[in-house]
């Protein structure tokens, strides 16, 4: 067995790694499983996000499980571990018709695909300024949002595999095509996402040239036929001087070779290669100078402070606005654990920043009282990891008090008791609060044809209410709902505090149970 | 004339096949013709219920016991003295039995907060019809919150695993329209797949405040078989608890009042809502059971509009008292 078959099966391995923890990352499976860790190792992940928050958060240490090998060995992490380059390997092999000739011309490097390292400058550069953008084109945050937020709920259609009331998310389609597209595009240029876009691999292209071992090529024996681009995964010229840091280390080229003139070898000349990226230093300047552009221009849009959007409600143990675009890295785990789909991918409503981070979407599903799982699975910290007594502000949390994301408001023109004369107050019968921050005063009142009724009209206890929007979920008013949760008065930020805190703001409900 | 003539065999051969798409086209257009205008579309549109539930209830001689109240302190006890007050559990299950529990676990509550069945009670339940020959034990409910973690923080789960019951979970293929034909509901999707199966329905419910229709016992408990728009019921709550009884007859109700959630029900949330009552009803009519059940809320039953009207309609009594029922104290 040669050591491309070791290869392939070190793919298929990671792949099936990957599903497995995508498909256990639900309240079911979870179980203890360490479904984060492709993330947690993603070097990535962890560079931005110490560059965005000048820590390197708890479990992303593992990144130097990634980093240590491709200082050694060079970018065998694209070939070997990337599950989202094996997919591209894949839709390449399965739809290829192409010669041997027009495989080499296809392998052939293009200037072109240093586009991946213009756009890691300009993650690099507003990531400096705390605005993290890497989880839009990292290969992993890419992959796992695709499985959340549109194959997992397309392949439950069919055969309700995966949830037992169906997940549905906003904008799944532009998510499930974004896939699709970079999947596609493999027929026309093999691996286009993983030689021109993926910005983890510009990183480990950067880091690449430390590696001590690399590809050389023996010129006494090499003939130049140039076979040894037929399947050549990177693109990084093995035929002449490789370009190291487009290399992915699959070993095809030895294989391919006939006359044996390909080596991995320790130590080569530096003179035979092509060691740093192929980059234009003023387009370079330029990208820069645009990313730094982005920081003043989307901060003062207002999308943050003054203008900030009613509906952006965080998932509860989210860090404040500003600290949260230092570290969502867009992977969408948070809406792939939620139990209820009331996590959603934004698009906007967050401002250009925020897009694909989750925010709660009450018509979806509602934040399920006792349970903090987006916590657990966040790998960086924007929601941070709480346990249920946090979030419920009880026992040696009960000085914080609970953690609101928001506050229901009534929209009495809308609300059956209030406009229709007609019962209801599901909302008060599902709030889940002790005591319920739903309570509703029962009146008599003359209908229109003259006939007395009674009827129970509800009111919120902003004291009480936590946004947790179960009320908005079940209200039957369907469209637009009776009752809303806005983000105001939500824990993560004095900005958004709706009322004055005070000490000993104790009900006479709690009164009557001590 | 053209300078190169076709074949008469060719001929026939294009002719043929452009004949057949013609036909083709004719025929998928007449199999597809839809006459029907508004008034049809929106006629029909009107759900017809293919399916009713079947009585589930058990044979029993004339004069035997309706109703048993038992009281103390272990839930397991509680039980199996009712249960043997009414006859032992043999008068209602026989051998090869399929028997669906139906607890109340509409919330994602740990036991201890009697928002939902006490999994000890059900437990309970299912080792008794698995001793009087039940062939399979299915558990079923369709909780107002998100399934899984119901069934799992409830300790339903857990109890239905150790006593070797199948959960169904209320998945979107498991429901189908069911007509009921009462005096709110007439066609309402069911969670109808445990049904498939069943041939003894009993019912374990928990007695617990309701904010809305006042107490939610062994009626309000069916609430968990529909799906469908169940927050419109809210408009009508005593009339669609009061269809209850009529949509189900069940082989027995079980009234768990070992925990009794007396306010900021049906979800409570904290253990001061809860009062210890040390009781458990089994009956076979659920008017009695809850108008008995009620009293333990230190509500007075005559308030209880669902109730009241279920009696009106023959489909119970809340003069419990004039049942054949039997209490009896344990330990």
């Amino acid at each position: 067995m040669g050591i491309t078959h070791t290869r392939l099966i070190s793919q298929i391995f990671f792949f099936g790694l990957f599903l497995f923890f995508a498909f256990v990352t639900q309240f079911g499976y979870l179980k203890g499983y360490p479904v984060s860790l492709f993330l947690e190792a993603d070097p990535l992940v962890a560079i931005a996000t110490s560059v965005t928050t000048h820590t390197l958060y708890r479990s992303l240490v593992w990144s130097l499980v990634l980093l240590i090998p491709t200082l050694l060995l060079g970018r065998i992490f694209c070939n070997w571990i990337c599950p989202y380059g094996t997919l591209h390997q894949f839709t390449g092999w399965l739809f290829n018709n192409r010669t041997i000739a027009e495989q080499v011309e296809s392998n052939r490097y293009k200037k072109w695909f240093s586009l991946k390292y213009y756009i890691l400058i300009a993650m690099g550069v507003s990531a400096l300024f705390g605005s993290l953008q890497i989880g839009l084109l990292d290969p992993i945050c890419l992959l796992f949002r695709s499985f959340t937020i549109s194959i997992f709920p397309a392949l439950d259609m069919p055969t309700e595999w995966i949830y037992v009331r169906p997940h549905s998310h906003h904008l799944a389609w532009i998510v499930g095509f974004i896939l699709f597209f970079f999947i596609a595009m493999n027929l026309f240029i093999p691996r286009f996402f993983c030689r021109a876009v993926c910005p983890l691999g510009a990183t480990l292209g950067l880091l690449s040239r430390f590696s001590l071992w690399r590809i050389e090529r023996d010129v006494q024996k090499c003939v130049d036929c140039d076979l040894c681009l037929q399947r050549c995964e990177g693109a990084s010229d093995p035929h002449t001087h490789l370009r190291t840091s487009e290399c992915f280390v699959c070993f095809n080229c030895i294989d391919d070779c006939p006359y044996d003139a390909l080596h991995f070898e320790l130590l080569p000349s530096r003179s035979h290669e092509v060691t740093s990226p192929d980059l234009n230093r003023r387009t370079a300047l330029l990208t820069g100078i645009g990313a730094l552009l982005f920081y003043p221009f989307t901060r003062r849009s207002g999308d943050l402070d003054k203008n900030f959007n009613k509906a952006v409600v965080r998932p509860p143990g989210s860090v404040a606005e500003p600290q949260f675009l230092e570290r969502c890295i867009k992977c969408d785990q948070c809406i792939r654990v939620c139990p209820t789909n009331v996590l959603q991918p934004a698009l906007l409503e967050a401002g250009l920043e925020g897009i694909w981070t989750p925010v709660m979407n009450m018509r979806m599903g509602y934040c399920e009282l006792n349970c903090t799982l987006c916590g657990q699975v966040c790998p960086t910290g924007a929601i941070q990891k709480i346990s249920i007594a946090q979030k419920l502000g009880i026992g040696e949390f009960t000085d914080l008090g609970p953690i609101k994301t928001g506050t229901a408001f009534y929209d009495r023109g809308r609300c059956l008791p209030w406009a229709m004369d007609t019962p209801c107050v599901v909302c008060e019968e599902v709030c889940p609060t002790s005591p319920k921050a739903i309570f509703s005063r029962e009146v008599e009142l003359t209908d229109r044809w003259g006939k007395q009724i009674r009827l129970t009209q509800p009111y919120v206890d902003p004291k009480l209410c936590i946004g947790c929007g179960i009320c908005e979920h079940e209200c039957p008013v369907k469209d637009h709902r009776a009752i809303r949760v806005t983000a105001v008065g939500e824990t993560r930020s004095k900005d958004r505090s709706l009322l004055l805190s005070t000490h000993n703001d104790e009900t006479p409900y709690q009164r009557s149970s001590s | 004339m053209s300078p190169d003539p076709i074949q008469r065999r060719e001929f026939f051969k294009r002719a043929g096949r452009t004949g057949l798409a013609v036909a083709g086209a004719t025929l998928g257009a007449a199999w597809l013709y839809d006459p029907q205008d508004g008034a049809d579309h929106f006629r029909n549109q009107q759900i017809q219920g293919t399916r009713r539930l079947p009585s589930f209830t058990a044979e029993r001689p004339a004069g035997a016991v309706q109703m048993a109240i038992a009281r103390g302190t272990n839930p397991q006890e509680l039980v199996r003295a009712a249960l043997s007050e009414m006859g032992g559990i043999g008068a209602f299950i026989q051998k090869g039995d399929v028997v669906l529990l139906k607890p109340n676990v509409a919330f994602d509550r740990a036991p201890l907060l009697g928002a939902t069945t006490s999994p000890e009670v059900l437990k309970t339940v299912g080792s008794l019809c698995r001793d009087a020959g039940a062939a399979r034990i299915l558990v079923a409910d369709n909780p107002i919150n998100q399934p899984e973690g119901c069934f799992f923080k409830s300790g339903i789960q857990r109890a239905s695993e150790e006593i070797g019951a199948e959960l169904i979970l209320p998945r979107p293929s498991a429901f189908e329209p069911i007509e009921i034909n009462g005096e709110v509901l007439s066609t309402w999707p069911m969670f109808y797949r445990p049904f498939e199966k069943a041939t003894k329905v009993i019912g374990i419910a928990p007695c617990k405040d309701h904010n809305l229709c006042g107490g939610s016992m062994t009626m309000k408990n069916w609430y968990g078989l529909l799906g469908g728009q169940r927050n419109q019921f809210h408009q009508r709550i005593h009339g669609i608890v009061s269809d209850f009884p009529h949509m189900i007859k069940p082989t027995l109700v079980v009234l768990d009042a070992t925990r009794v959630l007396m306010r900021n029900g049906p979800t409570g949330g904290s253990l001061g809502d809860v009062a210890e009552k040390n009781t458990l009803i089994v009956g076979t009519d659920m008017v009695a059971v809850d108008t008995f059940g009620y009293s333990l809320l230190d509500r007075d039953p005559a308030t209880l509009e669902y109730l009241h009207r279920a009696e009106a309609r023959g489909l119970g009594t809340t003069k419990w008292k004039n049942l054949n029922h039997r209490e009896v104290q344990v330990g």
